[in-house]
């Protein structure tokens, strides 16, 4: 790192400058203003909520709930961004999640033990039926993606007759019952209690993170530094390391704050011939499994729509479709691939609403679509296409998820929630085009 | 250094053999009842500059897609050095080593401009991520060629002049090695001083053996750099001649009323010059 400095030409540049207003200095860091800005955000909400409810909210059993609910929105959110970025629109979303919701409870309950024959006792049945909802998902989002690109059918009206005929589908599957009785592992990922990932792998799952951070600014910086581009200063990286991993620290710790149900504890300390403490024996949950499906997500997707060709072709097409065909890229299997993508985060979604619920409903996934869709757009994605980021969408999710959930905990009904999440949805928005317009278009 | 390496730089240099580089051969395309290029036919060698004339709606742009693989040709045929070619889509145009900068630039506002320049043949790295350092150390050599004042390698295009934005669409199709170059109308968009390098840049690209369709409503800009000036109207090519044969005003002429300088009645010529 000694030589990294001398190669740095703008390491020393703020330091005799009378202008070194915050602004400088936040742009040194680099950090993405809009992302950090949602941040300031879901943070203002859950003060705001946290002081309302008698500084009640925000304690570890609540926001780990919040977060399990806003992960399979949160999970669509990640491919919605990809779909718009190109110009369209996934309207058939939330009834993909209910079929494919639909059939891994029929596949547990009917299907595994009477006609594989496949009992309770075989392990890894989970994963079986984890694969074949992700078969759906990838077969209905191919068929739509193909009549959007190759046939020329505009994917509104492609996913509107997806959303109305697959809900109808779902119907068919199960004979209008609801059915329930998933295998036990497969529980797990609706999380709860039993499904975290407990308190040595929520440390580990930090500890690596944090690790992860360092290796990826440090890497970056050799990089620059080989090319002789010009790097951030020290502080700036030494700052950005430090935040990022007392962040992600601190939300393990957090995490590890929140325990066993008494009952739970009870029962598990009974079992094992433990003798629980006076207060009881504590147990910390950590994690729970769809939050690490969702960071799991978050990081592939990203890791796509940002290092790989196919997120580059995506938002080269979003900017300009003509210009992406021009320079030679198949743009139509380029857009089909983006309904395959959602179809795999369907099945994903699906398996943790199904878990959830231990079973599957007619209406499970009903609107997911709009919450969807709305997390994406909150997060600063565009519909005027090439504009949108999959991280931003993600804290969206969690935007939106926390007004509902804040307002549901202070007392207020569905309907007001509801009247509350339409109006932040337009001022969102509204604060962005005004924000963008401001700013003379830089993003 | 992991330059891409295009099928054509492998490729000896181009002798003066018998056959052209580029010969398009009774092409016809058409837009619902519009004929927009009628049996035309024109060859281009190596090194040689061939400037496309003719006012809006001539056809120079539809037939120069053609080439491109943006819009096929509808009947005819095109032959790259002799060989017959099937161009159905820009991809196979590249793959014959044409290269084309669009009047409309087609760059992608909202990716910058290593992004831009790499788009459709980016740089990889071993797993087959993008290796975003080595596009712009790519990107940041030959800009410094041709615009050394640029410096925006990070920003959305749609943040950059016009002239940075052409200098992209420039650097785009001389990177890979083009063996057959269409520019339409490359310094439309650029201040006389811009205008002056694309110029020597031209001459440079044609010494070395690249052969080059320009179009332009520039006449002068046509008469400077050509080797031949193909005269279009109304879809069919009027004539193709060397600057050295006529006037300016005979190819305004033709550009104007679609006849060869002989074929000019007296009275249309009073009309022109009133």
């Amino acid at each position: 790192m000694t030589n990294a400095a001398e190669a740095a030409p703008t390491t020393g540049q703020g330091h005799g400058s009378t202008r070194r207003s915050i602004r400088g200095l936040f742009g040194q860091t680099e950090i993405d203003l809009r992302l950090f800005g949602m941040l300031v955000a879901l943070a203002i909400i859950l003060i705001t909520f946290h002081i309302i409810s008698g500084g009640k909210l925000i304690q570890p059993a609540n926001m780990l709930t919040m977060a399990v609910q806003a992960c399979g929105i949160a999970i669509l959110a990640t491919g919605m961004v990809l779909i718009i970025v190109s110009r369209n629109i996934d309207l058939s979303v939330g009834s993909l999640v209910g079929l494919i919701s639909m059939s891994y409870a029929i596949l547990m309950t009917d299907w595994f033990p009477h006609i594989l024959g496949i009992g309770v006792d075989v392990p890894f049945q989970w994963l079986l039926a984890l694969g074949l909802g992700i078969g759906i998902g990838v077969a209905v989002g191919a068929l739509q993606g193909f009549i959007i690109a190759y046939i020329g059918v505009p994917s509104f009206i492609v996913t509107l007759g997806g959303l109305l005929s697959i809900r109808g589908v779902i119907w068919y599957q199960s004979q209008g019952a609801a059915v329930t009785g998933l295998d036990p592992t497969f529980q797990l990922i609706g999380g709860g209690a039993l499904g975290s990932v407990g308190e040595l792998f929520t440390w580990a799952i930090a500890i690596v993170g944090c690790l992860a951070i360092i290796g990826l600014l440090y890497n970056s910086r050799r990089q620059r530094i080989r090319y002789g581009f010009p790097t951030r200063p020290r502080w700036a990286e030494v700052l950005l390391a430090a935040i990022g991993s007392i962040a992600l620290l601190g939300i393990a710790w957090f995490a590890n704050n929140n325990f066993w149900p008494k009952g739970l504890a009870a029962q598990y300390a009974a079992n094992h011939d433990i003798t629980p403490p006076p207060g009881g024996l504590l147990i910390p949950t950590g994690f729970p499994y769809p939050v690490i499906m969702l960071i799991g997500v978050t990081i592939v997707m990203s890791w796509l729509a940002t290092r790989r060709r196919f997120g580059r072709y995506v938002y080269a097409y979003g900017g300009n479709p003509d210009a992406a065909e021009l320079a030679g890229i198949n743009t139509r299997w380029t857009l089909m691939k983006t309904f395959m993508l959602m179809g795999v985060l369907s099945a994903f979604a699906a398996a943790i609403a199904a878990a959830r619920l231990n079973g599957s409903t007619l209406d499970i996934g009903t609107s997911y679509e709009l919450y969807v869709i709305a997390a994406a757009v909150v997060g600063g994605t565009s519909f005027a296409g090439g504009i949108g980021t999959i991280p931003g969408a993600v804290i969206g999710a969690f935007v939106m998820q926390s007004l509902s959930y804040g307002l549901c905990y202070i007392g207020v009904n569905s309907p007001g929630q509801n009247v509350v999440a339409g109006v932040v949805l337009i001022l969102a928005v509204g604060f962005d085009t005004w924000n963008r317009r401001r700013g003379g278009g830089k993003t | 250094m992991t330059v891409a390496q295009t099928p054509a730089q492998s490729q000896p240099a181009p002798e003066q053999s018998a056959s052209p580089l580029v010969e398009m051969r009774n092409v016809n395309i058409a837009f619902g009842g519009i004929h927009a290029v009628r049996d035309v036919s024109i060859e281009l060698r190596s090194g040689e500059l061939i400037g496309l004339v003719g006012h809006n709606g001539a056809g120079k742009t539809t037939l120069m897609r053609a080439l491109s693989g943006a819009h096929p040709a509808d009947t005819g045929e095109i032959l790259i050095n002799g060989q017959p070619a099937m161009i159905r889509n820009p991809r196979d145009a590249k793959k014959y080593a044409i290269e084309t900068i669009y009047q409309t630039l087609a760059l992608a506002e909202n990716i910058d401009a290593p992004g831009n320049m790499f788009l459709g043949r980016e740089l990889t790295s071993r797993i087959g991520s993008l290796d975003d350092g080595s596009m712009e150390a790519e990107t940041r050599k030959i800009m410094h060629r041709l615009n050394p004042n640029f410096s925006s390698f990070r920003q959305a295009v749609r943040n950059l002049s016009g002239g940075q934005r052409q200098a992209i669409a420039i650097a785009r199709a001389i990177y890979f090695n083009a063996k057959i170059l269409v520019m339409d109308e490359p310094t439309a968009a650029l201040g006389p001083t811009e205008t002056a390098q694309v110029h020597s840049l031209i001459r440079q690209l044609k010494a070395e053996g690249i052969g080059i369709f320009l179009v332009s409503h520039d006449i002068h800009d046509v008469f400077d750099l050509s080797d031949r000036i193909c005269i279009m109207y109304h879809g069919r090519v009027v004539a193709t001649v060397k600057p050295s044969e006529v006037t300016s005003d005979e190819v305004l002429g033709m550009i104007i009323l679609g006849k060869r300088p002989g074929e000019v009645t007296q009275e249309e010529l009073a009309e022109l010059r009133a």
